[in-house]
């Protein structure tokens, strides 16, 4: 597989590691988002995630490619899962490796951020008594559309 | 056309072919889609545009076979 990954199978963070293994790194940093149970006071019972695919490996390409050249760390990998999660699942899995611990660790939450931001995927939460798509609060536009 | 999660919900539909007059541009397909499906003007505030899998303002001019996508905001992560 290339570096940047959609899938609905479940994630392997071994192999998201593997893909920035190599040796010039003194820090591989594998970062797991798992889906929680409970947003603000609303407890969650499962989450639904879509993705624009191939715009959202074309993102994650770019923003990986500026982040290798603002940090210096050697490679950078994201698997994002789309389709029903349960609680605990892994949602997404981000691998970093750099010479450098500092850098690799600024990397990572870099990378999240600006996913959060420009990468089209989508996220729906369904609670008890209803589902809302999530606008995250990293992005100031905050909820998108009523859900029907 | 393509539409994604609460814009999907709200034109209905995944995806869909548009003619426009030559010289149009984000803004003039979006007039004529939120005439199409009313429920989208609700969020025309919140959405962004794609045009072939890039962020464009709503002056980019679209050139015929340009797939445009509605962008709502996003929660990936």
């Amino acid at each position: 597989m290339g570096a940047f990954a959609i899938q609905s199978e479940p994630i392997d963070a071994e192999v998201v590691r593997r893909a920035v293994l190599g040796p010039d790194n003194g820090a591989v940093i594998v970062f797991h988002g798992t889906v929680r149970n409970k947003t603000a006071d609303r407890r969650v019972t499962r989450l639904e995630y879509e993705a624009y695919e191939p715009m959202a490996i074309k993102q994650m390409e770019r923003i990986a490619a500026e982040l290798e050249a603002e940090h210096g760390v050697s490679a950078i990998a994201c698997t994002h899962r789309i389709g029903e999660l349960a609680i605990g699942e892994d949602a997404m899995v981000v691998a970093v490796s750099s010479p450098h611990r500092a850098a690799g660790l600024a990397t990572v939450a870099d990378f999240i951020a600006r996913l959060k931001r420009d990468v089209p995927i989508w996220k729906k939460e369904h609670f008890e008594g209803g589902a809302v798509w999530i606008g995250t609060p990293e992005n100031p536009q905050g909820e998108g559309l009523p859900v029907s | 056309m393509r539409y994604f999660a609460a814009a999907r919900e709200a034109a209905g539909m995944t995806s869909e072919q548009v003619e426009l007059e030559d010289g149009g541009t984000v803004a003039s397909l979006l007039r004529e889609l939120t005439t199409r499906h009313p429920a989208l003007a609700d969020a025309t505030r919140t959405l962004r545009f794609a045009v072939d899998e890039d962020f464009v303002d709503t002056e980019a001019l679209l050139r015929d076979g340009a797939e445009v996508a509605l962008i709502p905001p996003v929660g990936g992560g």
